[in-house]
């Protein structure tokens, strides 16, 4: 609210709430009502009403109980577009229809974004012709005061200020009259015989607050022209005009932002509806954004900028749409609180391009201040306040998301508030937070992000696993991105914010790979095995397996033997088959690395290790065992691998038990070894798997990759050498 | 992070330019004490004109909305100031007196102004925050309020709109209250010593029970000068002792062990301090020693 420029708004209680949004920044259209009675009926409705000729009683008339109906409901459920409206409010002012029918018009007249000024114009025009009841008059005088803030060209009422003090007259409209006219007041409508009028209306019907209101404001303008005292202290001014509207208006209101995700403040006023009273200082009340109205007032002075900028800067109120952001990007001015741009995504645009550190440090300030302060596992006296401290985390997220950047007081808020969660409230917003967190050095990070959230994990159900995997995927994801951007600019030769070389940005991502593999090893053995939680894992390992390819960084990280083993003997075909694919692309990837140090000849300074090869070596050693060549169990020499002395296996009396995970006997495979058995010997119904040999272990595989294990595929195709048949498939080139 | 150690720096008096009348102003008064983040855009140089909105903006919130005119005369007057010398050293910003005064006929007639509210920002010794702070920013991380919660609110409101500031409650942990106990022990004062008192609450259903430990305040003096052995600088581990000895004293005497219950007042003849954030200081003397510590508790909250 500009409480320090000559024009406030009107007393309390009468028009609250209009202060933080300037009427300007109304413009917004709402998409056609989708409930039953569509844009076509209203167009009909509308076609219907104003033809009519004569007054037609409401009772009788059929039609027009169903267009007046058809109006109403449209009205109720996303407002009226403004030509509508205009045109709604034409006829209730004719005189065409009985006074019923006007008053049901002029109480559904909710506009969807604007009531545009002309229509108002001409409505007062009817106004003057006396055609319509005095109780029309007076419900018209009401809706205006309550639709105030939604007129788009105040100056044509202004240029009305005249007609209306004509009215001051009536005394019934005089209190509405008057209530308009403190609306409508500026320096200049102020004129002695306007004074001399509404003294002697006062001295004809007494003190009444209503004239008082007007004539105190006269008064501040013209301190001299008003001689009288008046008294001090008022407490309502003026009758409430806006009941009659203000549920519809706000339920239309909030149906229109639910439907339009893009631009949720340019609707009607402040953010949200606050839902309870809270403190001054409650830093979660997410203000509008406006000019900085107070700063530009008083730095005009002294502000050299000001004065030799040529062009005037755009005010935040009037930029409601993409293209006006582009056009006026040279001259907008930032918003007076920074924390609004949070939920105006042309803002967030704006910000994205403009690099002021002034920007982020304001948005950092208040932004530590209102986690820190609404935390609800923090301190006790919030937790009444759950709801709207996961609205104001999910709006963090969101800026954050867009921005494609954490923001470091978020981060600070994590590592602060981390060891105090209890991994339950917030659950969602938090972990989403958490895959923000920018890439820092990890040695600094673990003690306040891995500890807390290690111990956290270990205790808690298999779903919080997940959750916490699916998060840490995202922040490597998020933290890989950001190193793909990083290289794109350093086209441009900017130094990175960070200063990270690339050792260390590699180191950083080893460690949380590794970090990350613990958790999943130990994680799976609490677990024993689940196959959901396998699912999550692997997806995790889905983006390491690919880090050199996809993102360009020399790095390349297998996943531990408690991870490799469990998904290799997964009862699950869709496990087996993201694992073949995971190690199909540590292939490529390999391969590629490989090639280039060939290529280039030069010392690269960043070499994959031997042990790494080693390590993927022996990986794929173990998985051609044992699902190709069916040798499981022989050659494994992985201290954590699944070798066993033929005597123990022997005493098992599983005959052929070297067979026994090679893609027909696999546990998870079997169930398609048994269908397929069925289609290719269709009157055998011994299923004996070693039919499968030969030929048919060739249409075997055809069949499998049918089913869409395409991993299997890849990872068949690419790993084993299969051009000569003669000797069942030896393993060919698995060695890099 | 908490600090381990804390120095005395000497506690300079103000700097020679103070105005004794507005620092005797601040004495003795109970102030609400508030952390603030950096004032963006304030000038100095404009204080007159944000006397004037600041001005309108008060006596509109109090009229709720009734208009305004900026700069006639208006029956609450808001008057902005400079506290000259309530600094550390001179990078600190200078601190800021913010009062609002009701202008009022007597019953002869005569208009008199009564200040009804007053509020300050200062920092002192706030070298840690303005390290890498910008110049568009001022950085007065301590702001003391005394007057009628509303006004409070009032202008509180206005400063976050106008400067893109957040204001929050600074409680006082009992950690550090314990640090008060200790470190304003130590000062020496010449006169009007009063007991040091420490009040400990105990969470009882249904009534609260607090218990009160006054300790005379030159046994108080006495026992601080055995613990404290580092000249120039304080350590947590003497406060520590200091502390567990009151409490072992305590506990000889009454059999009730005070380190299990919370510590949530400290007075002593130099302030008193409630953990809800409630200061009123004593002693001129020591008033920027007292600042000091709380300007480092307000740069801890804010960043």
């Amino acid at each position: 609210m500009r409480a320090a420029a000559p024009r406030p708004p009107a007393p309390d209680g009468v028009r609250r709430g209009q202060s933080a949004c300037s009427d300007d920044s109304l413009a917004q259209t709402a998409a056609p009502a989708q409930a039953p009675p569509g844009p076509e009926e209203l167009r009909q409705a509308l076609r219907y009403l104003q033809g009519v000729q004569d007054r037609v009683p409401l009772r009788r008339n059929r039609a027009l109980q169903k267009h007046l109906a058809t109006a109403e409901s449209v009205a109720l459920q996303s407002g009226l577009p403004p030509d509508a409206l205009g045109q709604l409010l034409n006829v209730a002012l004719s005189g065409k229809h009985a006074d019923a029918v006007n008053t049901r018009l002029l109480k559904c007249l909710i506009p969807a974004s604007v009531v545009p000024g002309c229509s108002v114009v001409s409505a007062v025009s009817w106004l003057c012709v006396g055609k319509c009841s005095s109780s029309t008059e007076l419900l018209f005088l009401r809706w205006l005061i309550a639709m105030f803030d939604f007129i788009d060209h105040k100056e044509q009422l202004y240029a009305l200020y005249g007609f209306f003090f004509f009215f001051l007259q009536d005394e019934k409209l005089c209190p509405y009259i008057c209530h308009i006219l403190y609306l409508l007041t500026r320096r200049e409508s102020v004129k002695p015989f306007r004074v001399r009028k509404l003294l002697d209306l006062q001295a004809k019907m007494g003190m009444q607050p209503h004239l008082q209101a007007l004539l105190s404001l006269y008064k501040l303008f013209y301190p001299a022209l008003v001689s009288i005292t008046l008294p001090a202290k008022m407490k309502t001014y003026f009758k409430n005009s806006e009941s009659l509207w203000k549920a519809a208006i706000n339920g239309v209101r909030q149906r229109n932002q639910r439907t339009s995700p893009v631009s949720q403040q340019l609707i009607l006023g402040p953010t949200r509806l606050q839902s309870r009273k809270r403190k001054w200082n409650t830093p979660l009340i997410l203000p509008a954004s406006s000019s900085s109205t107070s700063n530009t007032t008083v730095s005009k002075e002294v502000s050299h900028v000001d004065i030799f900028s040529p062009t005037e800067s755009f005010p935040l109120e009037k930029l409601c749409t993409f293209s006006q952001l582009l056009q006026n990007i040279h001259c907008l001015e930032f918003p007076s609180r920074m924390s609004s741009v949070l939920r105006n995504p042309l803002l967030l645009h704006y910000i994205n391009c403009i690099k002021d550190e002034s920007i982020y440090l304001r948005l950092n300030y208040w932004m530590g201040q209102a986690l820190q302060e609404e935390c609800i596992w923090c301190k006790v006296d919030n937790q009444l306040y759950e709801e709207d401290f996961k609205d104001f985390l999910d709006t963090v997220y969101k800026a954050e998301c867009f921005l494609q950047e954490g923001i470091s007081s978020c981060e600070e808020f994590l590592y602060k508030s981390l060891p105090l969660w209890d991994g339950s409230c917030c659950r969602l917003q938090v972990l989403r937070l958490v895959s923000w967190i920018p890439l820092n050095s990890f040695s600094e990070v673990k003690p306040y992000l891995c500890e807390p959230l290690a111990q956290l994990f270990f205790t808690s159900s298999l779903y919080f696993k997940c959750s916490v995997l699916e998060s840490l995927k995202e922040l490597l994801q998020n933290w890989l991105n950001w190193h793909v951007m990083q290289l794109d600019m350093e086209s441009n030769s900017e130094i990175s914010p960070l200063n990270t070389t690339l050792s260390g940005l590699v180191n950083c991502v080893a460690e949380l790979i590794h970090f990350v593999g613990q958790l999943c090893a130990v994680a799976l053995r609490l677990e024993s095995n689940a196959t959901f939680l396998l699912h999550f894992i692997l997806d995790f390992y889905e983006t390491v397996c690919d880090i050199y390819l996809k993102y360009n960084l020399p790095l390349l990280v297998l996943p531990p033997a408690g991870v490799f083993y469990p998904a290799l003997l997964s009862m699950d075909s869709i496990i087996l088959n993201q694992l073949c694919y995971i190690i199909y692309r540590y292939r490529t990837n390999l391969v590629a690395a490989k090639e280039s140090e060939l290529v280039k000849k030069a010392i690269l300074q960043f070499k994959f290790s031997s042990q790494t090869y080693q390590e993927y070596n022996q990986y794929i050693m173990v998985m051609v065992g044992c699902l190709w060549t069916s040798s499981a169990f022989q050659k494994d020499i992985h201290p954590q691998g699944i070798c066993l002395d033929t005597e123990v296996l022997e005493k098992t009396r599983v005959q052929e038990f070297r067979n026994s995970f090679n893609i027909v006997y696999h546990p998870a495979l079997t169930g398609y070894a048994i269908l397929f058995l069925e289609q290719a010997w269709p009157h055998d119904k011994t299923l004996d798997f070693s039919l499968i040999k030969g030929k048919k272990w060739n249409w075997y595989l055809e069949y499998l990759y049918t089913q869409g294990l395409e991993g299997l595929k890849f990872f068949i195709e690419s790993s084993i050498n299969r051009v000569s048949q003669t000797s069942k498939a030896k393993k060919g080139s698995v060695h890099i | 992070m908490q600090n381990r150690s804390r120095s005395q720096r000497g506690l300079p008096d103000f700097q020679e330019n103070a105005d004794p009348q507005k620092m005797a102003f601040l004495l003795r008064k109970q102030w609400a004490l508030y952390s603030v983040t950096p004032l963006y855009k304030f000038s100095y140089a404009n204080m007159k004109e944000y006397s004037r909105h600041l001005s309108a903006f008060v006596a509109a919130e109090k009229q709720k909305g009734l208009a305004m005119v900026v700069g006639i005369d208006l029956s609450i007057k808001v008057i902005f100031s400079t506290l000259l010398g309530l600094k550390g050293t001179d990078r600190d910003q200078a601190a800021i007196l913010v009062q609002i005064a009701s202008k009022t006929q007597t019953t002869s007639g005569k208009e008199e102004e009564k200040v009804v509210w007053s509020g300050w920002f200062c920092c002192v010794f706030g070298d840690e925050l303005l390290e890498n702070v910008p110049e568009d920013f001022i950085c007065l991380p301590l702001f003391l309020a005394n007057g009628a919660e509303t006004y409070t609110a009032i202008i509180g409101t206005w400063f976050q709109k106008t400067f893109d500031c957040c204001f929050s409650r600074l409680a006082i942990s009992p950690l550090n209250l314990a640090w008060m106990a200790a470190m304003w022990t130590g000062y020496k004062v010449d006169s009007h010593a009063v007991a040091t008192e420490l009040i400990f609450s105990v969470p009882c259903i249904p009534q609260r029970l607090d218990i009160s430990y006054a300790i005379h305040p030159e046994d108080a003096q006495a026992l601080w000068d055995t613990v404290q052995n580092t000249q120039g600088e304080v350590t947590q581990e003497e406060v520590d002792l200091f502390m567990d000895c009151l409490y072992s004293h305590f506990h000889r005497h009454f059999k009730i062990h005070l380190s299990a219950t919370r510590l949530v007042k400290v007075s002593t003849s130099i302030a008193s301090v409630h953990s809800d954030g409630n200061l009123k200081i004593l002693q001129s003397k020591y008033l920027i020693g007292v600042l000091m510590l709380l300007t480092e508790l307000a740069i801890l909250q804010i960043q």
